[in-house]
């Protein structure tokens, strides 16, 4: 039901039911909002987006409040602006002034609303926060003096990712979010996924940044600099700097990854498609063994670790292939260091994922053999776009190049891999493909790719039903549990941590709206759409690895190195 | 006197028994539970922190920002004299101040934390109610009425006397 109501004395149409903030945002009339997260209740924490209602003394908070009929509304009257000046003002009072050092500078949403609100001096001092400054986990910094108490990711960590592993601390002038019993990140639950630091709208939390060790490594000529790369990180380096993404664009990527001194640049694509083929054999051993329980997919490292600390019941279900990156990781350490006649530890290998428990994913057990790891560094798409910039590299006018053999291409199924559902689709699609000779039709995956956070499909291949399901983010575990619980059976599993899957991993470009991350998806799926090799058993890459390179290299021709183990992680629930 | 030992000996109870009280997974009784724990253990360890978790299905975090939230709970253990001293109106004007500096100095801790040897702790709290009785404070649930700065070497001494003597 629509009506009318009166803001700065023009007449705007408003919906029963709805909140001020969402009518005046669709009459075009912007209001400054901090604490506010698009998806989640309104909390009116922050008060940022307070209004002048006729009538009422006290301003309201337009995030909260519903619209009212008789509602006349003031948004931009000098009491409010002056409320909104001094909260700002409040919020600096304590707040370092070390912008230009910060991670966030230029892209930070406290510094924003200064600069809008026309913020020119420190009018309140307040006492400073005592810094903290926590280094401790493998992919996740914070810093504490940073922080202005939003709870965003306080939020996020709990309705979202349901890990819970951040809390408001003390109360008061003292209050602080932290971990359990206030230890360092990594006694706590965190799983890595880096969800928090994509809603924080300071640097209070950011990433671990491991630019300048790359750097150093850049500089050193004996040593043999290897980038492998994801599909998503070309979108994700084509948003962050600007361009228009066009589906050559990875040629370019390669030519700007080689200016900045990388000898050897290869597709983690390759890898996906290994761990795709690997996980359709298991599943198919499971499929002839009548194996009750599911196989749980594991290329979501955030998703194992959560496994290993919550679930370890299913630890025994978990897929033992390693990820995408560490497969490509470890063939970077073996294969090319025997085709290029060096010692793996002559290899600096750097990955840039859209994701940031990747981050931690290259430091766990397992991940490095004698002493040397698989992947020494990994870099966030944002990172790697510091780093192109920092080499100061005229994306304009450059030349299109493809990537190293023996890892340049790949199917359409390991783009796949980025959106939630990706991977159990190209599983079931090797699967098929397999057993039956032909692929299955694309109509029966439509259910698979969207609608709600968990998703299932049967389909027949041959005389054998295989059942699939899809948890679309963490949340919709609890959908799975009630599903196993009423007794329904599957074959097959996936779980993204991430709502959407890689294309909202925590890697890439601050503040991306519901729309662009589905754009992103979009973009996945016109590939998978387009592309001609469409099965990873079908790319020439993946032939040639599994029927020469494989081969003819004596230490890795059992395929065990693809294969790592998951144990039940002790960390403060 | 040994009434000032019942809070240090109830330590051994078990939390086990505690928790079998409560109903699995009932999160509203998080706080008198909590309360329970700390009257028997005198303070809320990482061990009842975690095993509340588990018991009802919060996770520690939760709970950790919660208990932080109230004064009441502390998570390192009390000294075997837990001091509270009276920082209101009304004992503040009659000096209160003078007697939170005179503890700090003879048993060396801030408020809130123990001293080495597990003898004594003390905090601050807002008001207990006994404001015509100038500075007022409690010692293992005894009130001191009318104390004076002089007189508390002398009280501290008699009271290492008793831990020395149990």
């Amino acid at each position: 039901m629509l009506f009318t109501i009166q803001v700065n004395n023009k007449k705007i149409k408003a919906e029963k039911g709805e909140t001020i903030l969402s009518a005046l945002n669709r009459n075009g009339i912007i209001i400054p909002t901090l604490c506010r997260m698009k998806e989640f209740t309104p909390t009116g924490a922050c008060r940022m987006c307070v209004v002048e209602v006729e009538g009422r003394d006290r301003l309201v908070t337009a995030c909260s409040q519903p619209v009212e009929e008789w509602m006349k509304i003031k948004t931009h009257s000098p009491r409010v602006i002056t409320a909104r000046k001094t909260i700002v003002e409040l919020l600096l009072s304590n707040h370092p002034d070390d912008c230009l050092y910060c991670d966030r500078n230029l892209n930070c949403e406290l510094q924003r609303l200064s600069e809008e609100l026309n913020i020119r001096e420190r009018r309140i001092r307040g006492r400073k926060i005592k810094p903290r400054l926590d280094q401790s986990s493998p992919a996740i910094i914070r810093e504490l003096s940073k922080c202005i108490l939003c709870g965003r990711c306080v939020r996020v960590c709990e309705e979202v990712i349901t890990a819970t592993s951040l809390d408001f601390i003390n109360k008061g002038r003292e209050t602080h979010v932290g971990a359990a019993m206030d230890r360092d990140f990594n006694f706590s639950s965190c799983i890595h996924c880096g969800q928090c630091v994509l809603v924080c709208p300071t640097g209070a939390l950011h990433e671990k940044h491991n630019i300048t060790e790359v750097q150093e490594y850049l500089n050193k000529p004996e040593i043999i600099k290897v980038i492998q790369y994801s599909s998503m990180v070309v979108y994700g380096i084509a948003e962050e700097l600007g361009m228009r993404y066009t589906r050559e664009f990875d040629k370019i990527l390669n030519s700007i990854l080689r200016k900045i001194g990388f000898d050897k640049v290869y597709k983690t694509g390759l890898g996906t498609d290994v761990c795709i083929s690997e996980i359709a054999g298991q599943l198919s051993d499971r499929i002839e063994n009548k194996s009750d329980n599911p196989l749980y997919i594991s290329a979501c490292p955030a998703w194992v670790k959560y496994t290993e600390q919550f679930i370890p019941s299913l630890i025994p279900q978990l897929s033992t292939v390693k990820s995408p990156q560490q497969i490509t990781g470890v063939l970077i350490k073996t294969l090319v260091a025997d085709q290029m006649g060096v010692r793996p530890e002559e290899i600096f290998s750097v990955s840039a994922t859209p994701c940031m428990a990747m981050k931690f994913e290259a430091r766990r057990d397992g991940m490095m053999r004698k002493g040397i790891s698989d992947v020494d560094s990994v870099l966030t798409v944002r990172e790697l776009a510091r780093l192109i910039r920092l080499y100061g590299i005229d994306t304009s006018n450059i030349e299109h190049e493809p990537a190293d053999e023996p890892m340049s291409g790949r199917s359409s199924a390991a783009i796949m891999a980025e959106v939630s559902g990706g991977i159990a689709e190209g599983v079931i699609r090797t699967y098929h493909y397999q057993k039956m000779k032909k692929e299955p039709d694309k109509q029966i995956f439509k259910k698979l790719r969207s609608g709600g956070v968990f998703r299932e499909i049967s389909l027949m291949v041959g005389e054998t039903e295989v059942r699939v399901g899809v948890v679309d983010g963490l949340t919709g575990l609890e959908k799975l549990k009630a599903s196993l619980a009423a007794g329904k059976k599957y074959d097959i599993i996936e779980v993204m941590t991430c709502p959407g899957g890689c294309v909202h991993g925590a890697g890439i470009t601050f503040n991306t709206s519901k729309d662009e991350i589905r754009n992103r998806a979009k973009l996945v799926y016109q590939s998978d759409e387009t592309e001609a090799v469409n099965l990873p058993c079908k790319s020439p890459s993946l032939i040639n690895l599994y029927e020469k390179l494989l081969k003819s290299n004596g230490e890795i021709a059992d395929k065990k190195i693809f294969f790592t183990h998951f144990e039940k992680r002790n960390v403060l629930l | 006197m040994s009434e000032f030992f019942t809070l240090y000996n109830r330590m051994s109870t078990d939390l086990d028994i505690i928790l079998k009280k409560y109903k699995q997974g009932k999160r509203e009784d998080l706080i008198p539970l909590l309360q329970e724990i700390q009257d028997h253990l005198g303070y809320l360890s990482e061990e009842a922190i975690v095993k509340t978790g588990s018991f009802l299905g919060l996770s520690t975090t939760k709970i950790f920002g919660l208990a932080t939230f109230y004064d009441r709970f502390r998570f390192i253990p009390s000294g075997k004299i837990q001091i509270r001293i009276c920082h209101g109106t009304s004992c503040f004007l009659n000096g209160s101040q003078a007697i939170i500096n005179k503890i700090r100095e003879e048993t060396g801790v801030m408020p809130g934390q123990t001293t080495r040897d597990g003898n004594f702790s003390y905090e601050i709290v807002s008001c207990m109610g006994g404001c015509c009785n100038g500075p007022v404070i409690n010692v293992n649930g005894e009130y001191y009425t009318h104390i004076k700065a002089e007189q508390l070497p002398e009280l501290i001494k008699r009271f290492k006397y008793i831990i020395e003597n149990d």
